[in-house]
């Protein structure tokens, strides 16, 4: 039975949220199935990761928990395919408490409260399948699904040049798709040995190893391009500075905390994983890309004056690290990046909550035009101040933990080439210092720059819980990685194993 | 016990930070001073069981002092060999610096109820979060210094740079605190980014971030007697004789990260030339740099050297690194010194060259010359600089309190009007003088004599330094309370002494810097724990004075300060006769050796203008240009074609008639 | 009546299938341009009926197709006129080449 399976629910009540929706007559009832449902998310989230560690600790040792697979549509084999490794369940958790705390960033979204959630809702959908499922097809689909209500979320409730930014956001990540299905039929056509079944179950695919040696240096760079483009690996990351600016509040949220992490998460899960053998060989390509992507990404970020410019550009440098470590084929350090992927997502919602709110008030998000709002609204100040420093890599918030994963991790690569590009990218963390404090500086310290802030007010309830709930995840994973780290880390083994064959 | 030393601080932080608003001042201050009063307690029973009790753990048989984990958490796994453990690690070095990081914090806990308000008694704004801020950074140093392994070491540094951070830029509405604290950030940060690259490389060849597996490996002939097995001794050792092998640029890698792990050192210490940050850091409150800026954070470089000293010892080239930087530091800092106009830059840049003297006196330590006297004199000058800096700076709070300037030109004179200031700011420039019996004089002649077991260069520069310091000192002193008469402007009222919590705290830090000198170091912290003295008394440090390099020091140091009463003690135009005899000199060391604007060249004209700015505009018209480019060409495709799309049904119809026709008549035709 | 041939009934009707195309390409008033297609629609009709009547003279499905193309034609009539009615009210024009507003 299909209800039988708790995954499946990630993407049911989502469902159940959107039908919800449709009957919703006022604001407040809107409210209340966005607030129900994205706390029934996390809950659901929580237990999951509760279960899946007791599980893992009572000795299940498969590959995957949780899985179950459908038959979708017979000619083709396509299944509706899930199942959860750690790396997923802690993808699962980020996912829903962004979700949630982009829920009350957009408790005042205007105008079309209802389309606006009904949108944002069915990114969440495909979020949430993406991350559950096992079988490629199902995996683009999701893909597919979180990626498209992006245009309308950007071209509608976006401000500046947002009908620009939506389409080049949305032809962009398209034509990551392009590459994306072509790697994923490419897979498809050669996932059997002579004469067996296609199929597109990533478990089977990687248990049968048959794809052609030749065909995985065509297939390899082809799909982590295609995840590459999501996950703004330079020079495909333009889209992300003015989508981000656009977007409203709770899509950048999103959209830079969960939704980006999908390319990253995609880069291993299904480039690395199925075609192990061209990911040892064509690795260093990518490194070089990615490297240039985390110190280029910071060093564009000192001198931006827009707050979101600011950070879609340190997102570039921090989720070059993501892949950055991801390449380095080895377990620490891609435990690191899933660190990463966490860390980022979490400290980048609440930098674009914060920005949102911000602008909210002052209508700018020009950091010249502002200034010394630590007088003007503490609560906020300090909540970007706590944002920042965990950007930069402060111990105690999760920043800190994930770089030094990765650095630690990558320095153990035996290869010189691999040190020397780690230590360049370890130079990205004063950089970061830079382009933070300097926004620090000039946006809320310092004289109070107009003097039509003073009267601005400080953070209402839903701001406050926001926040606070993004910066307790952030000082969570800070002040105690190691269970988190723990999981991952046994995620990666597999992968590893299958590199290593 | 000791996991509260840590517990007490971080739990005040959280309480003052979270709660603090919601608190009156008064409240929020004495709990503050309770919270540093507890810890203070618990750090001295902590370090005195260490020293005294004898306990098996603490020291074996030979009387040698061992290292010992009071307790060793696992926070953070990385592979099976490399972890981050959070513990305690109880040490003469560590154990030393309990004491004096908690007996400096609790004094400034007590003086700023009194700095922090204004000439009516009222709290300053934010006064909460200042001690919030004091607590969050006691318990990143206290971490700091007891730190088991050099990630944890690497934690704390971070965090206690972040607290500097926040301190510096407490008055956050002012641009210069701002600017400081933005500028200490970003240099201490940059030299961190030094260290990092050394742990990676020291770990990646040894396999650990353990202090206890890294040091276990002495110098070949020397007894180990840190707490190791054999195997791992022999492993790290096996490691540095390898280490020989991989080379890179010319030194062994093992050089290389030692160097990069002092660079680290080098930011947060102030170690030319990554001192910068530091004169400008004097932005926070006077108290804050009595504790940061003076006492604590900024000797965090030293007791990094001094932690892996035995280590340091194996590549003796990375010590001579350490000597020449240190010893060019604490020349400079000198020099500069003597010119300042601000009596907190004056202290600055004397901390500048203070710590410089540690520096060197642990890169001029060997085993081989009286026990490694150079380890011991640089941890017992760090404890005496401690204390007499932060009597100093604390006189300087109270000075700058009551007369509301920073620069000695409004001050002069003031003897009279602060006795209890002068007293003992007098004491805190003869101890720093070197005048015996204050503590200064103990520690630095050990320094001396260190740097003379080791080469004449270095003797005698040191020994010039240590004549400079006396002559700023002094001119320092001379200018603030004598000179010439106080002017008391109309309408103001007479400068005067202090509340009792802030000149308790002097009284206190005065009568420590008059005997602390007399604390036999030698049998407290040694390199390798080997005490170096068989009995002790009260006189022990006298006893074993080294007398000629001891009056050669006395005499410079006296022969200093009186060119310093001669040329200060009453206004006279002989500071303006020297000042033009060199006026090149003057106006370098004036403005620092323009190393500020070195850097802002390098920060705003290189760094910003011609990486930066390039990179934002290739990101901006190249790449961008570029996807932009591909949806123009479209774009222009298909405007280009777009007139066959006209959306006039009567032009379809006639295309589509006429099309029809032509086909027909093709068919017909084939058909003929 | 049986005299007359197929052709008889052909060239008329081919007569005014023409005059309806030419008027539908040339005219740039709507109602003439749906008159115009009526024409046309009335051609077919009479061809329909034709060649039921001589091909299968005993059927009655091009009889059935044409009463059912009179009474479409009768609707699409009146909701074309209904749109060039609400069309004049909107803009006081019936000229096809005026009315380009929903073009970009």
């Amino acid at each position: 039975m299909i209800f039988s399976n708790i995954l499946i629910y990630f993407v049911v009540i989502p469902l159940v949220m959107l039908g919800l929706l449709f009957l919703c007559r006022n604001m407040n009832q809107i409210r209340t199935v966005a607030v129900v449902g994205s706390t029934a998310l996390v809950a659901l989230s929580v237990y999951l990761v509760i279960d899946f560690l007791h599980l893992r600790e009572a000795g299940a040792d498969a590959v995957m928990l949780y899985t179950d697979s459908w038959m979708w549509f017979e000619p083709l084999n396509i299944h509706l395919a899930i199942g959860v490794d750690g790396i997923s369940v802690a993808m699962l958790l980020l996912s829903a408490i962004i979700v949630f705390a982009g829920t009350f960033a957009s408790w005042k979204i205007d105008p079309l409260p209802k389309d606006f959630f009904l949108w944002l809702i069915l990114l969440s959908t495909g979020v949430f399948g993406f991350f559950i499922s096992i079988d490629l097809f199902t995996m683009f689909m999701f893909y597919e699904v979180a990626l498209i209500p992006m245009y309308l979320l950007i071209g509608l409730w976006g401000t500046g040049r947002k009908e620009y930014s939506a389409m080049k956001l949305t032809l962009m990540l398209m034509g990551g798709s392009a590459f994306l299905l072509l790697g994923i039929l490419g897979i498809y056509y050669h996932s059997a040995p002579e004469g067996g079944k296609l199929t597109m179950n990533l478990l089977e695919i990687s248990a049968n190893n048959a794809i052609d040696h030749n065909w995985q240096y065509f297939l390899f760079p082809i799909t982590f391009v295609g995840f590459g483009v999501l996950g703004a690996m330079f020079p495909f990351h333009t889209w992300s500075p003015d989508g981000h600016a656009s977007a409203p509040t709770a899509v950048s949220m999103l959209h830079a905390g969960v939704l980006m992490k999908l390319g990253g998460y995609g880069c291993f899960r299904v480039a690395i994983y199925l075609m192990p053998h061209a990911a040892n060989e064509l690795a260093w390509i990518f490194l070089i890309l990615t490297g240039i992507s985390v110190v280029y990404g910071a060093f564009s970020a000192c001198v931006q004056n827009d707050l979101k410019y600011i950070n879609a550009y340190s997102s570039v440098s921090h989720c070059g690290l993501v892949l950055f470590a991801i390449l380095m084929l080895n377990t620490t350090a891609m435990t690191g990046a899933v660190m990463q992927m966490l860390s980022h997502g979490l400290m980048t919602a609440l930098f674009f909550a914060l920005i949102g709110m911000i602008y909210g008030r002052t209508h700018t998000r020009d950091i010249r035009l502002m200034g010394g709002l630590m007088k003007i609204m503490p609560f906020l100040a300090v909540c970007y101040v706590i944002a920042g420093m965990a950007s930069l890599g402060l111990p105690g918030l999760s920043g800190f933990v994930a770089e030094m994963t990765i650095f630690v991790g990558s320095f153990q690569h035996e290869d010189m080439f691999h040190r020397v590009f780690t230590i360049a990218a370890c130079c990205s963390i004063v950089i970061t210092a830079v382009y933070i404090l300097r926004v620090v500086g000039k946006l809320l310290l310092g004289p109070v720059y107009d003097e039509h802030h003073l009267t601005l007010t400080d953070a209402k309830w839903w701001e406050r819980l926001s926040t606070v709930t993004l910066i307790l995840c952030v000082a969570g994973i800070g002040c105690f990685p190691n269970w988190i780290n723990d999981m991952i880390h046994n995620s990666f083994l597999p992968i590893i194993e299958v590199l290593t064959k | 016990m000791s996991i509260l030393i840590l517990a007490i601080p971080l739990f005040m932080f959280l309480l003052l930070g979270l709660t603090g608003m919601k608190m009156s001042h008064k409240l929020a201050g004495t709990l503050g001073c309770l919270g540093m009063g507890t810890t203070l307690v618990l750090a001295y029973t902590v370090a005195f069981t260490y020293f005294f009790s004898g306990g098996a753990d603490f020291i074996n048989a030979a009387g040698e002092r061992l290292q010992s984990i009071l307790w060793n958490v696992t926070w953070l796994q990385f592979t099976d060999k490399l972890v981050i453990r959070l513990g305690f690690l109880l040490d003469p070095i560590s154990a030393m610096m309990l004491v004096v990081i908690t007996t400096i914090s609790f004094m400034v806990h007590l003086y700023s109820m009194g700095y922090m308000r204004d000439h009516h008694g009222v709290f300053e704004r934010g006064f909460q979060r200042f001690y919030a801020f004091l607590s969050l950074f006691s318990f990143s140093m206290l971490g700091l210094v007891v730190a088991t392994n050099i990630f944890q070491m690497y934690i704390f540094w971070e965090l206690v740079g972040a607290s500097s951070f926040l301190l510096i830029g407490f008055y956050y509405t002012k641009p210069s605190a701002v600017l400081a604290s933005k500028k200490a950030f970003i240099v201490t940060r940059f030299a961190d980014l030094g260290f990092l690259i050394g742990i990676l490389v020291l770990s990646y060849y040894t396999g650990t971030f353990n202090f206890t597996e890294l040091t276990s490996a002495p110098v070949d002939g020397l007894a180990n007697v840190f707490q190791v097995s054999e195997t791992t001794a022999a492993g790290v050792k096996s490691i540095f004789a390898n280490s020989a092998a991989p080379l890179f640029m010319g030194a062994s890698v093992m050089t290389w990260a030692l160097v990069l792990i002092f660079m680290g050192g080098m930011g947060k210490s102030a170690m030319m030339p990554l001192h910068i940050w530091l004169p400008d850091a004097m932005e926070g409150p006077t108290p804050v740099s009595a504790l940061i800026h003076a006492a604590t954070m900024v000797v965090a470089g030293v007791y990094l050297v001094a932690r892996l000293f035995p280590l340091y010892l194996m590549e003796i080239r990375s010590l001579e690194i350490v000597t020449v930087v240190g010893a060019v530091t604490a020349l400079y800092a000198a020099i500069v010194a003597c010119t300042q106009v601000d009596i907190k830059r004056v202290l600055a840049f004397s901390t500048i060259s203070q710590i410089a003297f540690m520096m060197v006196s642990l890169g001029v330590a060997r085993p081989e010359f009286h026990h490694g006297i150079g380890y011991m004199a640089g941890m017992f000058h760090l404890f005496t600089h401690a204390m007499f800096k932060a009597l100093l700076f604390l006189c300087a709070g109270a000075l700058i309190h009551a007369i509301g300037s920073n620069d000695y030109t409004d001050m002069h004179g003031l003897r009279k009007y602060m006795p209890i200031t002068h007293i003992t700011f007098l004491i805190g420039c003869l101890a720093i003088a070197g005048i015996i019996p204050f503590a200064g004089f103990f520690s630095k002649d050990e320094i001396l004599t260190a740097c003379f077991g080791n080469s004449a260069l270095w003797y005698v520069w040191m020994s010039a330094v240590a004549g400079l310091t006396a002559f700023y000192m002094f001119r320092l002193y001379y200018l603030i309370f004598w000179w010439k008469e106080h002017k008391v402007h109309e309408g103001h009222h007479a400068p005067h002494d202090q509340p009792w919590t802030m000149t308790l705290p002097l009284v206190i830090l005065a009568a420590i810097s008059c005997v602390a000198g007399f604390v036999p170091f030698g049998n407290l912290v040694t390199w390798n724990g080997h005490p170096m003295f068989d009995h002790v008394s009260f006189f022990t440090n006298l006893e074993h004075l080294d007398w000629t390099v001891a009056a050669v020091s006395l005499a410079v140091a006296i022969i200093a300060i009186v060119i310093a009463t001669v040329m200060y003690r009453k206004e006279n135009p002989l500071p303006a006769k020297f000042r033009n005899a060199m006026p090149a000199l003057w106006t370098w060391a004036y403005h620092r050796f323009y190393f500020d604007e070195l850097y802002m060249f390098i920060t705003k004209n290189i760094i910003f203008d011609k990486i930066c700015k390039p990179i934002a505009w290739f990101d901006r018209h190249i790449i961008d240009g570029t996807m932009d480019m591909f949806a123009k060409v479209t774009q222009r495709l298909s405007v280009s074609i777009r007139g066959l799309q006209s959306g006039s049904v009567q032009t379809y119809v006639w295309v589509y008639l006429v099309g029809a026709l032509v086909m027909a008549s093709i068919v017909w035709l084939c058909l003929l | 009546m049986d005299k007359l041939s197929v052709i008889c009934y052909i060239i008329p009707s081919m007569i005014m299938f023409c005059c309806g195309v030419y008027g539908f390409i040339t005219r740039k008033n709507m109602i003439a341009i749906l008159i115009s297609l009526e024409l046309m629609l009335n051609a077919v009709d009479i061809n329909f009926v034709v060649f039921n009547r001589f091909l299968f003279p005993g059927q009655l499905e091009g009889m059935m197709f044409t009463l059912f193309a009179i009474a479409i034609a009768a609707a699409e009539t009146a909701l074309a006129i209904a749109i060039i009615v609400n069309v004049f009210r909107a803009v006081k024009n019936v000229d096809v080449s005026d009315l380009n507003k929903l073009k970009l």
